[in-house]
């Protein structure tokens, strides 16, 4: 099935892909090699984890599906996310997608800042969520479900679906807790267009933990402890127009994150529709990669001040 | 004569504040917490894996020696944290300093928390 999908997406978004994954690799080679931090291999949830503050990572994830009526298509999501402070992290998410047998595209931008309002680990802990999104009715990365997002949504042309234009504030609640080795997250989320249109709500959760928790000595790359497995379940929840799940999309998948040496991490991640309205099957793929300390080339001999 | 007093005062004054914001870090640490025992404390081998696991994730700031850099980034060969508990430090690890540019630690394991306090210990 997979291969299938890749063969019907074309050579032209794997040679994209091949191309950002070798320049990250020429990137992570100018830099020496350090294990990866370890992070949660989520693609629709988020974590009370924020970025170490001073590094960068950039990470790319891609969705693979194909929505009822229409074709197979790629999207991806690439994020550069920055550690501004302990307890605040800011990403920028720059989105394309290509459909085979239609066209290849930018389809707009979004900008996030993740905050910790308290500044201890408690058994639950809050982060509150603010995003803007300019994009077009053409993404298709689905990174969240809100509303009535439906896999029809997907399945228009990308010549018509790109003349819409999304202007839309986003905040989440995310709720997370690290209960022995265990990571469990709750994110509640309400977005809204700012032109006249309902506040839409949705929500995600997800489970994850290391495949080994017990130390090993050695020095490994194909270990259980590289491995973090998990799952997550995402969906909508309707709108203040319709406050029902009714016609609503929702999605189980099950997670797999692999480190890799150099800071380098690969998640995959298949997904299952639940609803009528839910895609199928989606497949996700993530290379991310940190650059640690970024803000100290710029903060120079000054040291970092924060 | 008074101008000195008050210079020697407020020193006094700055220079307890600071160690009283330096040691804050583990006065605050719960009892059962601070009574913890590292389970990891006879193993040699806890040594290397928690030097990887420093070099990974702590080095950046503290630098390679865990002598930090003299201002932001403190210094792990402290008296503090040589007369620290390893619950302390431990706890410390899973809690952060937000506010001070230290990341909290839970999201690595249990185990790793305590083969990172391991290898501090024999830095000291």
């Amino acid at each position: 099935m997979i291969r299938n999908l890749l063969a019907k997406i074309g050579r032209r978004w794997l040679c994209f892909g091949l191309l950002a994954a070798s320049l990250a690799a020429v990137v992570g080679g100018g830099f020496p090699v350090h294990l990866a931090a370890q992070e949660k291999p989520y693609f629709v949830t988020y974590s009370h984890d924020l970025e170490e503050p001073g590094n960068v990572e950039i990470e790319t994830k891609t969705a693979l599906a194909r929505p009822d009526g229409g074709t197979h298509y790629g999207a991806t999501a690439s994020e550069l996310e920055y550690g501004v402070r302990a307890w605040w992290t800011s990403e920028l998410y720059l989105d394309g997608q290509t459909t085979p047998a239609d066209s290849t595209l930018l389809t707009g931008f979004r900008l996030e800042n993740r905050f910790r309002p308290l500044m201890r680990e408690h058994w639950i802990n809050p982060v509150l969520y603010v995003e803007y999104e300019n994009i077009s009715g053409a993404d298709k990365t689905v990174l969240e479900v809100v509303g009535h997002d439906g896999q029809s949504d997907l399945a228009a042309r990308n010549g018509d679906a790109r003349r819409e234009h999304q202007h839309e504030g986003e905040l989440k609640l995310i709720l997370s807790s690290n209960v022995r080795d265990w990571n469990i997250s709750e994110n509640f989320i309400a977005e809204k267009d700012l032109s006249h249109s309902p506040w839409e709500f949705g929500y995600a959760v997800g489970a994850a933990r290391p495949l080994r928790t017990s130390l090993n000595a050695r020095e490994c790359t194909f270990c259980a402890e590289k491995l973090m497995v998990g799952a997550e379940a995402y969906g909508g929840l309707g709108n203040t127009w319709a406050l029902t799940t009714r016609d609503t999309s929702h999605y189980v998948a099950l997670l797999v994150g692999w480190e890799l040496p150099g800071r380098m991490r690969i998640s995959f991640s298949p997904g299952f529709g639940l609803t009528g309205s839910s895609l199928d099957r989606v497949y996700r793929v993530g290379v991310a990669y940190e650059m640690p300390q970024v803000g100290s080339w710029f903060r120079g001999a000054k040291g970092g001040a924060r | 004569m008074r101008r000195g007093l008050a210079v020697v005062l407020a020193f006094a004054v700055v220079s307890s504040a600071a160690v009283a914001v330096q040691q804050s870090h583990f006065l605050d640490v719960p009892a059962k917490d601070h009574a913890k025992t590292n389970p990891l404390a006879g193993k040699t081998d806890a040594v290397p894996a928690g030097a990887r696991l420093y070099a990974d994730h702590c080095a950046q700031c503290h630098h390679a020696d865990a002598q930090g850099d003299g201002r932001k980034k403190p210094s792990l060969r402290t008296p503090r944290v040589r007369s620290a508990t390893d619950g302390d430090l431990e706890w410390f690890l899973r809690q952060g300093d937000l506010r001070h540019g230290m990341p909290s630690w839970s999201s690595l394991t249990q185990a790793q928390r305590w083969a990172i306090i391991r290898y501090l210990r024999s830095l000291q």
